[in-house]
């Protein structure tokens, strides 16, 4: 995995860390319209990153997955616990 | 149904195997306050709760689990890399090594297998909610114990998160068991169990 590759999986971990959060909060205070307005924008953020990430250094989930390339980038890219960039 | 995300939640990223330090951290894999216990406690609660709310924090937290089971598992199997016979033989790992090579398997840090008798689900969301409550500050106690023996920033960063994670869901839990509260006989919550005793509501 590349630095590159590596700081742009960071930033979708923070956005999705914020979607996890909002999404526990929401199960207790299914009626909060800020916590649900916070959960739709950072919902969107995430959908646009993964797709920069896909399109650069393939699928992270298996829906995102395509047959274009040469091989099945979702085989073929690391896996999580390979661990980061050195 | 789940959808897998290739990525972990928290990442990890181990330079320096510690033979020791997997054998105390692989109870959070397999152990009695471990990852596996806390997703299969949940996920297993969930059909007997007659409140949305709390089958929705018992789905979504189940959920989490299983990617800290992830997490846990990427730091044992970091640990474990590239060790030599000798560094496997002197840590003590040498009984672990000869059953599963360096392969994960969830057993606790004193190497007694995962058992499903580890966690409880009762069939009374009252009930059930209280262990979940107890089941989370178990487990932040095993990972303050954990941070104790650590002295790797690499490792105590991950599992400094996880420690967190405990105290959000111990929140959570708390405000579903309020939920349910609300909702009964505020002289008498045990009259009967709202997720059995259907006449009665």
């Amino acid at each position: 995995m590349t630095c590159e590759q590596n700081k742009l999986l960071h930033e979708i971990n923070i956005l999705s860390f914020t979607i996890v959060e909002l999404n526990l909060f929401l199960d207790t205070h299914p009626c909060n319209q800020e916590a649900m307005r916070h959960f739709e924008y950072y919902n969107r953020l995430k959908k646009e990153k993964c797709e920069e990430y896909t399109n650069l250094f393939g699928p992270l989930t298996i829906k995102d997955a395509k047959g274009r390339t040469q091989e099945f980038q979702w085989t073929m890219q690391p896996w999580p616990w390979e661990g980061g960039c050195e | 149904m789940w959808d897998y995300e290739k990525r972990l939640q928290y990442p990890v990223n181990i330079k320096t195997p510690n033979a020791k330090l997997a054998q105390f951290i692989i109870s959070q894999y397999g152990g009695p306050d471990g990852e596996l216990a806390a997703s299969m406690r949940y996920l297993s609660q969930r059909y007997a709760s007659p409140y949305r709310e709390v089958s929705a924090l018992l789905t979504d937290i189940g959920t989490e689990e299983l990617a800290h089971f992830e997490m846990i598992g990427t730091i044992v199997h970091q640990l474990t890399r590239n060790l030599s016979m000798e560094e496997i033989e002197k840590s003590g790992l040498g009984p672990y090594y000869i059953d599963h090579t360096i392969g994960l398997w969830p057993q606790a840090a004193g190497g007694i297998p995962f058992n499903a008798c580890e966690f409880q689900s009762k069939g009374d969301v009252i009930t059930d909610l209280i262990e979940d409550m107890a089941a989370e500050q178990k487990a932040r106690t095993t990972y303050d114990n954990i941070l104790r023996v650590v002295d790797d920033p690499d490792v105590a960063d991950p599992i400094r998160f996880l420690r967190q994670r405990e105290v959000v869901h111990f929140q959570r839990f708390g405000e579903g068991l309020r939920r349910v509260q609300e909702d009964l006989d505020p002289k008498n919550f045990y009259q009967f169990n709202p997720g059995f005793d259907r006449c009665m509501k």
